[in-house]
């Protein structure tokens, strides 16, 4: 069960959010199709850290972005800069 | 050691206790190898199995960093079937069935193959007609399907109820008579058996650490017990194939995600068929011992972790006590969960990797363990003829780039709603 820390509500159940994958830069919109399918499809699935966007549709309805842990679900602290991309 | 009722009745009369080991481990491995596959889940030991028996290739390791099945092999809730759509996923899956069918006997191993019955619910007309459009390319494909009306959902599944007034009613289901659940450790055991006894290598508590690659072509593994040459190598490994792959410098287009599974205390027999609500997703079944068996849909996030969330759990119940709700009654005694490995469009992939002699079996998330016998057959005969067999083609890694995508649902590059 995670405790999902809400930049805007303090730390809420998952089930008040829906996921929203990976936070990724996408390339600008006529970048090669090879680019493309870097940025859409291709995952490094890191024992560690990723970034990642959650929606808090069961609270302040805004799209967040977090850091996790994909072994401890552990979250940890994306400095402001990190926090507004 | 052949099983049989006749050894069955020797070794119960010295009570027990001059079994042999199901598999000879090797004492020493040699210093290189033909193929060595990383990975002993029901899928790689499958292809060592039939790349002796179908292939004559015996110069064969396969390797674990764990147990043999301890992946997701031993972790799934044994449900095989080949209702798919699309032909790609449809025909694998159905071949699948066709080795089920015969497979106990041809490894001499009970695989307890029950062919008793997919049930797949649908819940308003609309999804009944796509159901009957799934059934008809089914059959036309060689497969026995049909559409069963609500008072034939009942009479095959008395403890079923099908309240008019459900929030989710049940308006039809999907049949397929030849669906049914397997074993899956026995998978595992019986096909590391059957490849063993050709000669080939087994070992475990081994794990792969790196691959030895000379101008783009892999000469060789690094293990925990030293180095291996290779001449061909085929990773996998399920939930660490990114990990695997990215020793070889190769991104995959999949994310890992949390599957749960769950049991409920044992009782009588009350369910003879595998039945799936689709209202949400929650599936069931009814083991041997006499435990409820269930699955649903994934935890909905990347993960590592294999452990999943209450609320998942609570879902899973909750739907498929809207059809069961004698379940109400019994109490869960165990759950676990496996990372699924689920490629951006849903399908596995399987075949060569821009690295020369180095392959790759992956991504079939929380629906490969169907394919087992199929995969194994198809990837040793890739592995031992060098060209792709027209059932792996459409799983080629490079149709995401190519756009050839496999996307049974439609749901795009969102792995954790697949
Ligand atoms: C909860 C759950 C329910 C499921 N239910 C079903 C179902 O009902 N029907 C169905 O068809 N499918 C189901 N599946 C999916 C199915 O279990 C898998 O698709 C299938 O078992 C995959 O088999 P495999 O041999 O590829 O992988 P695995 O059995 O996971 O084998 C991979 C092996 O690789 C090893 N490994 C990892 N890293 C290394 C390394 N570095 N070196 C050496 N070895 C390594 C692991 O230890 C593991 O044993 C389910 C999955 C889950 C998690
Ligand atoms: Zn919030």
């Amino acid at each position: 069960m995670l405790l999902i820390p809400c930049p805007n509500c303090g730390e809420r159940d998952e089930s008040e959010f829906d996921y929203g994958g990976r936070a990724l830069a996408y390339p600008v919109l006529d970048a090669s199709p090879g680019q493309w399918h870097e940025a859409l499809h291709l995952r490094t699935n890191p024992l560690g850290d990723i970034d990642e966007y959650w929606y808090h549709s069961s609270g302040c309805e805004c799209w967040i972005r977090l850091r996790r842990n994909l072994s401890t679900h552990k979250f940890s602290r994306l400095t402001s800069d990190e926090s507004n991309t | 050691m052949k099983y049989s009722a006749f050894s069955l009745l020797k070794q119960a009369l010295r009570g027990h206790r001059h079994w042999p080991q199901i598999i000879e481990a090797p004492t020493k491995l040699r210093p290189g190898y033909d193929i060595v596959i990383v990975g002993a889940g029901g899928h790689g030991l499958a292809t060592a199995f039939y790349l002796a028996r179908n292939h004559d290739l015996s110069d064969v390791l396969v390797l674990d960093s764990g147990w043999i099945g301890g992946g997701n092999t031993a972790r799934n809730t044994s449900i095989v079937r080949s209702d798919y759509l699309l032909p790609a996923s449809f025909e694998l899956k159905n071949f699948a069935l066709q080795l089920w069918d015969s497979l106990s006997q041809e490894l001499n191993f009970n695989l307890m193959y029950s062919p008793r019955g997919y049930i797949d619910l649908a819940h308003s007309d609309g999804e009944l007609e796509h159901f009957m459009l799934r059934a008809n390319a089914m059959r036309l494909g060689g497969a026995e399907a049909s559409i069963l009306n609500r008072k034939q959902i009942t009479e095959k599944v008395p403890a079923i109820s099908l309240c008019e007034d459900a929030r989710f009613p049940v308006s039809g289901a999907l049949f397929q008579p030849e669906g049914g659940i397997v074993r899956h450790d026995a998978v595992a055991w019986g096909f590391a058996r059957g490849a063993s006894s050709s000669g080939i290598h087994i070992r475990q508590n081994c794990p792969v650490t790196d691959f030895d690659i000379d101008s783009g072509k892999v000469t060789g593994v690094r293990t925990a017990q030293g180095k291996i040459k290779a001449g061909k190598v085929l990773i996998s490994a399920a939930a660490a194939s990114s990990q695997l792959a990215q020793l070889a410098d190769i991104s995959l287009p999949l994310e890992v995600i949390n599957v749960q599974a769950l049991v409920t205390e044992p009782v009588k027999p009350v369910l003879d068929s595998v039945v799936n609500y689709n209202a949400g997703l929650s599936y069931i079944s009814q083991s041997d011992k006499g435990e409820l068996v269930l699955g649903g849909a994934t935890d909905g996030y990347s993960s590592y972790a294999r452990r999943g969330s209450f609320a998942r759990i609570e879902d899973t119940l909750a739907r498929a006590q809207q059809i069961f709700p004698m379940l109400s009654n019994l109490r869960l005694m165990r759950h676990w969960s496996g990372t699924a490995d689920i490629p951006m469009d849903g399908n596995a992939i399987v075949g060569a990797t821009a690295v020369e002699n180095l392959f790759i079996n992956c991504g079939w998330g929380y629906a490969g363990f169907k394919a087992t016998p199929a995969v194994g057959w198809s990837l040793a005969q890739l592995l031992a003829q060098n060209a792709v067999p027209d059932l792996l083609q459409p799983f080629a890694l490079e149709r995401f780039e190519s756009g050839a995508l496999i996307d049974d649902a439609g749901i795009g590059p969102y792995p954790w709603l697949h």
